[in-house]
């Protein structure tokens, strides 16, 4: 690896004015394993990491009395799924979790990484958006609030500008009758990519659906908000029809590319298919099941 | 105050194996460099240097990590276990003599990272299934022996361990 700096803030302060000093050359560390990765193969042009872990809103996984979540940038995937409160609330994020790269890397890699990462198959990214999720940024003007679906902007690229960094994320207080779920399709079974990945978000009023969201990554240049898809589905009922219709427009909304993970005919597929089962696993959850296609 | 920008040689003090380590690293070198070219301890491997093949894999503060993904000054105040530390003085480790017993390994570059893998499972869940041991271990690549022999060996080193405790 090239030769670099390493800085180890404890405040979000020191980490702005470090970012701000160091413009683009300098990129936050936390679980690192895309940015460490991405330095030593020379495909981030960075030599100053600034080590997220020892700022305290960036590692900390927070409920106020409302039941509202924030989850620091540098809380790692394991201590999402190994957290039962957390994983019965937002069980969309912690289906991502645990199927990014192996046991390993979800020891140190971040949810808030993985935003920043901005991938267009960033797994947690869709599981984020349907949750409704908001992103805390501290920079040099101050702090700002980004909803997710707005946060990425090209593959690799995202909102933050010189001198900010992303704290935590905030997720809006679980309600009973709410149920969600992501999944991918993959070629083997684990340690992957996604060719589609899917997120859904139901709501239950009985068996009518009162909100929804769904959200799609590897279709686009940024992981894909289909608002249509959950707008459709509002005063709609709870079953296969409406899920059908409602991955139809998944499947319109998806502009996926050719490349070596799978064509475009293949992703449109996908995104209708992974859509229906998102959507049958939100509302199993949303009934008190589980996905029948989960582990 | 502001935040002191490191480079050159830092000086990072870990605990490695029980025993307190003092080492000079520079913030470019990662775990796995410090562990192998600093301390001698070469039993970590380096496979694909990008996270993907699990044979730099250590457990580091409790959770299982992949060294080559870790800086070495990240290291600072932690708690590390690599392979040299898996057998005690008394004898091998029941993963170690479960290895050998069900032949799970063939060249051997990548059964350090596998131990110390399955040795952070069995920390964690001294009665996995099958489909725990092979999601588990998912991360781990081995090129001999298909898999199936260490996915043995785990479970039957589970078994010891279980009697043990």
């Amino acid at each position: 690896m090239r030769a670099i700096q390493y800085a180890a803030p404890t405040t979000v302060d020191d980490a702005v004015s470090i970012l701000a000093e160091h413009g683009p050359r300098a990129r936050m560390l936390a679980g690192g394993t895309d940015i460490i990765v991405q330095v030593r193969e020379d495909a981030r042009d960075a030599d100053v990491l600034v080590d997220a872990k020892h700022i305290p809103e960036l590692t900390s996984l927070t409920v106020d009395a409302d039941g509202v979540t924030t989850l620091g940038a540098a809380v790692p995937c394991y201590e999402l799924y190994n957290d039962a409160q957390f994983a019965a609330a937002y069980p969309a994020i912690v289906d991502a979790a645990r199927i990014i790269g192996s046991t390993g890397i979800q020891g140190r890699a971040s949810v808030g990484g993985n935003l920043c990462n901005s991938g267009p198959a960033g797994d947690t990214i869709p599981a984020l958006i349907v949750h409704t999720a908001a992103c805390n940024i501290s920079g040099p003007g101050g702090a700002r609030q980004v909803a997710v679906e707005d946060f990425c902007t090209a593959p690799g690229r995202n909102v933050l500008g010189n001198g900010e960094l992303l704290v935590s994320l905030t997720l809006p207080a679980p309600s009973a009758g709410s149920g969600s779920h992501y999944l991918r399709f993959i070629p083997r079974n684990e340690m992957d990519i996604a060719v589609v990945g899917a997120g859904a978000f139901l709501q239950l009023d009985g068996d009518t659906i009162s909100a929804a969201r769904v959200a799609l990554a590897a279709v686009a240049p940024t992981p894909l908000f289909v608002r249509e898809a959950g707008d459709a589905l509002v005063g709609a009922p709870a079953d296969e029809a409406s899920f059908a219709a409602a991955a139809d427009l998944a499947r319109s909304a998806a502009s996926p590319i050719d490349d070596m993970r799978g064509t475009v005919a293949h992703r449109k597929q996908l995104s209708y298919v992974l859509t229906q089962r998102a959507l049958r696993g939100a509302a199993a959850r949303a009934q008190g099941g589980s996905p029948s296609n989960g582990h | 105050m502001a935040t002191e920008l490191k480079s050159g040689k830092v000086h990072v003090q870990a605990t490695i194996n029980g025993e307190i380590v003092d080492v000079l690293a520079e913030p470019r070198e990662s775990l796995l460099e410090v562990l192998r070219d600093h301390l001698e301890l070469t039993g970590a491997k380096e496979g694909c240097n990008n996270g993907n093949c699990g044979a730099c894999n250590v457990i580091m503060d409790g959770r299982l990590v992949n060294s080559c993904c870790v800086l070495g000054v990240e290291a600072a105040g932690a708690t590390i276990e690599t392979i040299e530390g898996v057998a005690s003085p008394a004898g091998l480790h029941p993963l170690q003599d479960a290895f050998l017993e069900n032949a799970a390994l063939q060249c051997g570059v990548c059964t350090p990272g596998f131990i110390v893998a399955a040795k952070a499972l069995l920390d964690e869940n001294p009665n996995p299934t099958e489909y725990d041991v092979r999601w588990w271990l998912a991360g781990n690549l081995c090129r001999c022996t298909g898999y199936d022999k260490i996915v043995r060996a785990v479970l039957d080193a589970a078994e010891r361990v279980r009697a043990e405790a």
